[in-house]
């Protein structure tokens, strides 16, 4: 069913809220499409290791590496280092060696510069945006970051814009008129409040960091528009990514219209973890197979099973109402919890099935 | 835990989806049941503390639960300007400073700032003089951002105190980083679940916490353990029954197998934890009830009181 989702696209970028699976789910994925042929490169921004891990890898770095797959097709891992794509952008958007060394060295950008609001999650679909530019893969799956809302790497562009358009870089930017030594010797009410309430120094880096960045603007903009335009493209499919919960579903919603609101190009649902199961048991005919204590710690389970169950599907027809009955793909509560090959495999038959 | 609950701060942080408010939420019930005066802190702009206890929403003042247990959602803007008028000690100066635009542009473009005010507000409802002049709290619990995210706020202060070298904002942030690293006074307790990815994450957090900010974690509470029902011999009776009686006897049976292999494998994640963890580790029962709420929270405080 993926495979019919992902004909004909180049790029698969999986969201969803923390601890659904999405990371397990992207790396199916990847594996998936690799042994269907194609040549896949799955990308994580994840610190924890954990796409490494499911992939049988000690680590992963900031160069695509390729995972030792029997498959057709060929599967790439690659953990994205921000600071390291920062450094790259800046190296590539400065106009001349003097602003490239003034920002790399200036002490805000070295401590901050991962900080900017954003950014992780910008890095991330500007790694997408050169490799999908490079054309190496049939295929990049993206594991979007762990954000605290699911929601921050679709605002990336638009914060960096707006961060990179904001009043105070222009300041900075404009020199003569209001450049640091205004602020520093600044007499105006607002001025003299600044430096008291956040010290003259931090001004002085921060001016300085917003005035050698103000050289790069005009680049880094039109990056960003063209990684808008690689979200919106038709050969990109958003796979949102959920377990059958309450909370992850009202998420999924909220998730589903805003990628709606921002035209941009959804394919489907992938629901981890849902359990199932059958009618009620007969007590009777437990206790005449299994024994009467054993019986009843078999119904109590079964018991328990099926409340979830019942749980699990009315969330999912819930969300499948608000959503307006898109594609969903339910993947079972598995016996081990997937986090290797053979849990990725275990993975595929419901995906691909 | 006793002892976790003796400090002023305690920071829950943890996985995503691994049920960090819910611990805290519980923690929370626990201490306030002890007598303390108790104020549980969320600060992702979430809200789902008060979904718990099945409020409309707790916002940026306190706000009483139960009595002694109290809840705030910290909002970065709020506490901004909490920060400025303690700064400039005068609400009218703060407020022409926070009024004016040029100021604006630079909180909002100055990477970190956010993160910074908001433990920073953290900080303050732990002191036992308030610069707010709110009311004090014998333990302040944060539902703490994920992991990664936990890391990079606890950070924060450091980093700020680094950058800015001296003036007004590298001495605050010296002072609260101070606090943060201070084991008397704040505690950290990571929530995990018994499966392989938690478990790395916490083991890679205690050690990132130790070798980046030379904290350490207090303690580990490993969450939704299943229960242990089965013997070997009853799994290997089920096991040779199996495809007997009727369809829903066999899938009984089948849904019993299968919790006993996911206990089996829960209670192996939690010997490599605690194999690979410093922090004593507990561990809380599965909830089957399919909502949590008030009810389940109030269990989950029996469960960790019983476990001290």
């Amino acid at each position: 069913m993926i495979a019919n989702w992902l004909e004909r696209k180049e790029v698969c970028i999986c969201a969803g809220s923390g601890g659904v699976g999405k990371t397990t789910t992207s790396a199916a994925i990847a594996l998936g499409m690799a042994a269907r042929g194609k040549k896949v490169a799955v990308l994580t921004i994840d610190p924890a290791r954990r796409l490494a891990n499911s992939l049988g890898l000690p680590e992963l770095g900031n160069e695509e590496r390729r995972v030792e797959v029997d498959v057709d097709g060929e599967l790439w891992a690659m953990m994205l280092d921000a600071k390291r794509t920062w450094d790259e952008l800046v190296e590539w958007h400065a106009p001349d060696e003097r602003t490239r060394d003034a920002v790399l060295g200036n002490r805000v950008y070295q401590e901050l510069s991962n900080a900017v609001a954003g950014s992780q999650e910008y890095m991330a679909m500007e790694k997408l945006h050169e490799l999908h530019q490079e054309g190496r893969y049939d295929l990049l799956v993206l594991d979007t970051p762990p954000t605290r809302n699911a929601l921050d790497f679709l605002d990336a562009p638009r914060r960096l814009s707006e961060f990179i358009d904001s009043r105070s870089l222009q300041l900075f930017t404009a020199p003569g008129r209001l450049g640091l030594k205004v602020l520093g010797r600044g007499t105006s009410l607002v001025f003299s409040l600044m430096r008291r309430a956040t010290g003259i120094d931090l001004l002085e880096d921060l001016g300085e960091f917003f005035r050698s960045f103000g050289g790069m603007t005009d680049g880094i903009r039109e990056r960003a528009v063209l990684v808008n335009a690689l979200l919106a493209d038709s050969r990109t499919a958003f796979v949102l990514v959920t377990s059958p919960g309450h909370d992850a579903v009202e998420e999924a919603v909220y998730f589903h219209h805003r990628l709606m609101d921002a035209g941009l190009p959804f394919a489907g649902v992938v629901a981890n973890r849902v359990h199932s199961a059958d009618g009620p048991s007969d007590p009777a005919e437990l206790a005449e197979l299994l024994g009467e204590p054993l019986a009843r710690k078999v119904q109590r389970t079964y018991e328990e099973e099926r409340g979830l169950a019942q749980r699990d599907s009315e969330n999912l027809a819930e969300l499948g109402r608000r959503l307006g009955r898109k594609p969903m793909i339910e993947v079972p509560h598995l016996h081990d919890d997937v986090h290797d090959l053979d849990g990725l495999r275990q993975m595929d038959a419901y995906l691909f099935g | 835990m006793a002892s976790l609950l003796d400090r002023r701060l305690v920071l829950v942080t943890g996985k995503g989806g691994v049920g960090r408010t819910t611990i805290a939420a519980a923690l929370g019930v626990l201490a306030a049941r002890r007598g303390k005066r108790t104020v549980v802190c969320e600060v992702a702009e979430q809200e789902r503390l008060a979904a718990l206890f099945g409020i409309a929403g707790v916002g940026h003042e306190e706000r009483e639960l139960a009595p002694g247990l109290h809840a705030v959602s910290v909002q970065p803007e709020r506490a901004k300007e909490e920060w400025l008028q303690y700064q400039l000690k005068s609400e009218t100066l703060a407020g022409v400073l926070g009024g004016s635009r040029l100021f604006q542009y630079l909180t909002a473009a100055a990477p970190g700032l956010s993160e910074l005010v908001t433990i920073g507000k953290v900080w303050d409802l732990a002191q036992l003089e308030r610069r707010t002049g709110g009311s004090v709290f014998d333990l302040t619990i944060v539902d703490s951002p994920p992991t990664g995210h936990g890391l990079a706020m606890l950070r924060a202060p450091a980093t700020y105190a680094t950058v800015a070298r001296v003036g007004p904002i590298s001495r605050q942030a010296r002072i609260i980083d101070a606090f943060l690293r201070d084991h008397g006074s704040t505690g950290v307790l990571v929530v995990a679940l018994p499966e392989e990815m938690p478990v790395n994450e916490t083991i890679e957090f205690e050690r990132r916490l130790a070798d980046e900010l030379t904290m350490v974690v207090d303690r580990v509470v490993v969450n939704g353990m299943y229960p242990q029902r089965f013997s070997g011999a009853e799994a290997r009776r089920l096991r040779s029954l199996d495809g007997r009686g009727s369809p829903a006897a066999s899938a009984a049976l089948r849904a019993a197998l299968a919790e006993h292999e996911r206990a089996r494998g829960q209670r192996s994640q939690l010997r490599r934890l605690r194999r690979h963890v410093e922090a004593p580790v507990t561990t809380l029962p599965y909830l089957f009830e399919p909502q949590l709420g008030r009810p389940q929270v109030e269990r989950l405080a029996n469960e960790l009181e019983r476990r001290l």
